[in-house]
């Protein structure tokens, strides 16, 4: 193709520094998860970039550019496998936002570079929707819109240019939130998140092995938060029932896995209050959910097994919010199907034998005073609390029970149901948390990851399933005050549920609270919470169509204000100065475009020179304007110049020409 | 700039004044222009220049034509104030003691580079021009009227120059250079054998008694509120410019505004212009901004940049 237009114009060296800001502050957040050679080699070529401007070098050739281009291309292509899709696409747009800068000559190039960059910048919510990401995006945003006004608009002091731009995204940010609460929303994610991208969540898993729940223990993540509508528990009460396992090979405890009948549907009569929650759950990526022992009242798309789990029909992949009732008093499973009081009774055969032989002898007692003598046990030899336990061999139970005497909840509870079975009373472990801290600033309560905790239950007659926590017998601090408290000092522990007071615990409280609150009302804000939102306001079953119609509104009372606020704001245009820019802009029809800081004398010289039937129009024209806007003249005087100055205007035909 | 299409009804009678020493100093109309607006209004004129090309021809020619008394002072490195002032000798015959008055008490002063002289001498004569009179052993004589000084300074470094603080460049209301001539006006100069027995042949166009007239005229100069508005937004851009140490002080925009009319009046124009000012600006702002990256003073293409990024409102 023949090229026929002229090159455009060349972009000043002044913009480049901000087209190069522009690149790094968008990409930059993807250095963190794309691979190293990507993130190296765009930051090399923004550096190279910055150091061609400083030294006002010459871009590199067109070869080398292509050369450039195809090596990041066939990288992207040899370390994904493909060039499409999440991840390789946004490699792909992060490495060409670093090379576009490389042939950034002229206008249009810097337009494709904040376009760009306005792209890039919703790619990173794949990656994270903290506060602190939503925050640089937003600012990166107004740096975008500064750099298109540096464009457009000349040189001028950056902060001034900053500040106008911050006032822009300022004046969008109503619609904006309109936008946000009455857009339709739809259930659930707009793209499909790949299956691996909850991999690596630490959360309780499906079976418990000596040193699996000390290790999670570690972590000071937060598995839940809880909003009780009335008072909340007693720290005691306070326990959150996960998976229960009832499988035991000797060395690791699993969920139950023999077949259950169909009529076995669980019967929880409950004595006590009833207590109201809902609770804010990070994805785990399993089954359950973590409901206060034992719930009567449970979310929609779950259900109640027969082992008294509440499992959600879908793994909870995602953080979600989930309303309960639950009472902390019950009695469960008055009658109990055989096929799960059997598998509440079965043990490995030939190991343990002398843990068999101490419950072999409780055998004649009643089951109550069974379990009586087991935590007698714990609690008159010296058991000892600990998170670092020795290693156990083989027969696990008789070195910890008679040997080591050193354990963590999940030893205690795991000997305690052995000891229960090899006594004839059915018994099982139940996983979950226990506990739990009120942050004062909302009244949240949070668990943590270190908030785990794994129990026992036995089934006896007349009673049903009871709650038996053998580690209240050993340490009865852990139950009531929490997990610092029972540990003796020099344990490791995740720092954060270390801190007992002062201002750090303030300032963590009030943090956790910004945290929540983002997660509850920005990131939680679903279909149902639309529509609770929307019921307060008086818009009951609102849908799609009427919130397409109030969203359509309110924008446009938006927009209104704005541009009533913005001509209310405009200064009054004297009519001396409407005539003049009149004639100006006309002038400009026919070639001659004043420039800004031309003044009117030197406009009708140029017109003279360069559009000579105008040039005594022009001249005149001049000479009216300046005797109006830089003399002093007698109203009368005024009147008739203003008068003649505007039929010079209108005598100058009108003519669009594009920019 | 263009030259102005401005009405020619008033014709100034120092178009004549104009005209007359453009025959003399070939090829230099704007600087010519400029001297005598800085004259008119009032101030002194501080020309930067090499060596031979016509500061002296330049300040000859214009005390000629205007009739008035003129001196030269050539600044040395040994010179001492009472040099320029002048000294009070004992008379023994009179038993008292007589002022004979220095250089200085002249109409026109010519300084010759000025920046030969040690600071306390070039205080002297900036004291002058600023006061206007001079106070020798407690008696306080004024200078006549008009007073006008136009130093000389070679802009290159050169061992044993004191180059004038900013404080001092600040009273000269204009800094001009002249540069080379063009190749026409280098011709003619090259032909005739230079140009100085021209300067003194030169005779008055205009009696030294109007001037103060003249002076008073062009300060009366109309100012609208509009240009007010556009000055204000140079002032200000000049401050706001990162590419300037410090911008322009309000004394540097009284002067400013002076220049402007005078230029104005030069054009027999009774009101200023927005390109009144943008042609005085270069004059009056480049002895008084500093540039931040090189440290030395702005150059008149810094001063374009300027008035090219300020709208006139």
């Amino acid at each position: 193709m023949a090229r026929r237009k002229a090159e455009p114009p060349p972009l000043e060296p002044g913009i480049q520094p901000w087209l190069l800001a522009a690149a790094l502050i968008t990409a930059a957040p993807h250095a963190g998860h794309l691979p190293v050679w990507i993130s190296a080699l765009a930051g090399l070529l923004l550096l190279w970039r910055a150091w061609l401007w400083h030294g006002q070098l010459a871009l590199p050739s067109r070869p080398l550019r292509f050369l450039l281009v195809a090596g990041g291309v066939g990288g992207i292509a040899l370390e994904f496998g493909t060039l499409f899709g999440r991840d390789a696409g946004v490699a792909l747009l992060a490495l060409f936002m670093a090379m576009k800068p490389m042939e950034a000559r002229n206008r249009r190039d810097a337009l494709v570079i904040v376009m760009l960059g306005y792209f890039l910048l919703l790619t990173h919510y794949f990656h994270s929707e903290s506060i602190a990401t939503g925050l640089w995006l937003l600012a990166a945003a107004t740096f975008l819109t500064a750099t298109l006004i540096r464009l457009h608009g000349g040189a001028r002091p950056p902060r001034e240019i900053v500040r106008e731009a911050a006032l822009i995204v300022l004046q969008a940010l109503p619609v904006m939130l309109i936008l946000f609460l009455l857009f339709p929303r739809v259930a659930g994610p707009l793209w499909g998140l790949p299956q691996d991208a909850h991999a690596g969540r630490t959360g309780l898993s499906d079976n418990m092995a000596p040193g699996s729940l000390s290790e999670l223990i570690q972590s000071g993540s937060i598995a839940f938060r809880v909003q009780f509508s009335g008072t909340i528990p007693p720290m005691a009460e306070r326990y959150w029932r996960g998976p229960v396992l009832t499988d035991y090979d000797g060395r690791t405890w699993r969920t139950g896995s023999s077949a259950v009948p169909a009529d076995s549907a669980p019967r929880i009569v409950a004595e006590g209050r009833h207590v109201d929650y809902v609770s804010t759950l990070e994805g785990h990526n399993q089954h359950w959910l973590l409901a206060l022992d034992l719930p009567l009242a449970l979310p929609p798309d779950s259900a109640l097994s027969p082992r008294l789990e509440t499992l959600a029909r879908e793994p909870v992949r995602k953080r979600g919010r989930y309303a309960f009732t639950s009472s902390t008093t019950f009695r469960a499973n008055l009658e109990e199907s055989p096929a799960l009081l059997a598998e509440a009774l079965r043990l490995p055969p030939a190991l343990n034998p002398r843990t068999r032989a101490l419950a072999e002898g409780w055998r004649d007692l009643p089951p109550e005073r069974i379990a009586k003598s087991a935590l007698a046990h714990f609690r008159s030899e010296p058991f000892y609390y600990t998170l670092r336990p020795p290693l156990l061999g083989q027969h696990a139970m008789d070195e910890f029970l008679f040997r080591t005497r050193r354990g963590f909840c999940e030893h205690y509870a795991s000997a305690f149901v052995f000891l229960m079975r090899a006594a004839g009373v059915p018994a099982r472990v139940v996983a979950g948390y226990q506990g739990g801290e009120l942050n004062p600033v909302d009244g949240f309560l949070i668990v943590r990851q270190s908030d785990a905790h794994a129990w026992a239950e036995i089934w006896l007659d007349g009673r049903g399933w009871v709650r038996v926590d053998p580690t209240a017998a050993v340490a009865p601090s852990r139950i009531e005050e929490g997990i610092a408290a029972a540990l003796p000092e020099g344990e490791p522990l995740p720092i954060f549920a270390r801190i007992d007071a002062g201002w750090l615990l303030q300032m963590r409280h009030r943090w956790e609270a910004v945290n929540n609150a983002w997660n509850q009302w920005v990131l939680g804000y679903n279909p149902q919470r639309q529509q609770e939102f929307l019921s307060r306001l008086g818009l009951h079953d609102a849908d799609w169509r009427s919130m397409t119609v109030a969203l359509t509104l309110l924008c446009a009372a938006v927009m209104l204000l704005l541009t009533g606020w913005v001509l209310y704001r405009r200064p009054r245009v004297d009519p001396v100065q409407r005539a003049w820019l009149r004639l100006c802009r006309r002038l400009a029809g026919q070639g001659v475009a004043r420039h800004p800081w031309e003044g009117p004398a030197d406009l009708a010289a140029r017109v003279a020179r360069e559009s000579p039937e105008w040039g005594a129009l022009a001249a005149e024209a001049a000479r009216c304007y300046t005797a109006l806007r830089y003399g002093h003249l007698e109203e009368a005087a005024r009147t008739e110049q203003l008068r003649r100055l505007q039929t010079l205007a209108r005598r100058l035909p009108i003519r669009w020409r594009m920019p | 700039m263009p030259p102005s299409p401005a009405s020619p009804h008033a014709r100034s009678p120092l178009a004549d004044v104009l005209a007359a020493a453009s025959t003399v100093v070939l090829g230099k109309e704007h600087q010519i222009r400029l001297a005598l607006a800085c004259l008119l209004a009032r101030g002194h004129l501080l020309i930067e220049d090499l060596p031979g090309v016509g500061k002296t021809t330049l300040a000859h020619t214009l005390a000629h034509l205007l009739g008035l008394q003129f001196s030269r002072i050539q600044f040395t490195s040994d010179m001492l104030p009472a040099d320029i002032v002048g000294i009070s000798i004992f008379e023994r015959e009179h038993s008292r003691f007589r002022f004979l008055p220095g250089p200085v008490f002249s109409q026109l002063v010519l300084a010759d580079e000025i920046n030969r002289a040690t600071p306390k001498t070039q205080s002297a004569l900036l004291e002058a021009m600023e006061e206007r009179q001079i106070t020798v052993e407690g008696e306080t004589r004024a200078l006549p009227e008009p007073f006008f000084v136009i130093a000389t300074q070679n802009p290159s470094y050169q061992i044993g120059t004191f180059p004038l603080p900013e404080s001092q460049l600040d009273r000269f209301l204009l800094r001009i250079e002249l540069g080379y001539p063009d190749r026409a006006a280098e011709r003619a100069l090259l032909e005739s054998g230079g140009r100085r027995p021209q300067a003194h042949a030169v005779g008055a166009r205009l009696a030294a008694e109007r001037l103060p007239g003249l002076q008073a005229q062009a300060a009366a100069v109309h100012v609208s509120p509009a240009l007010l508005d556009y000055v204000q937004a140079l002032i200000e851009a000049t401050r706001d410019n990162p590419a300037f140490a410090h911008g322009l002080s309000p004394r540097a925009a009284l002067a400013l505004l002076a220049a402007a009319r005078a230029w104005a009046f030069i054009d027999g124009r009774a009101l200023v212009l927005p390109e009144d000012v943008q042609a005085v600006l270069p004059g009056v702002a480049c002895h008084r901004l500093r540039l931040v990256h090189s440290g030395s003073l702005a150059r008149p293409a810094d001063i374009a940049a300027l008035l090219h990024a300020v709208p006139i409102p």
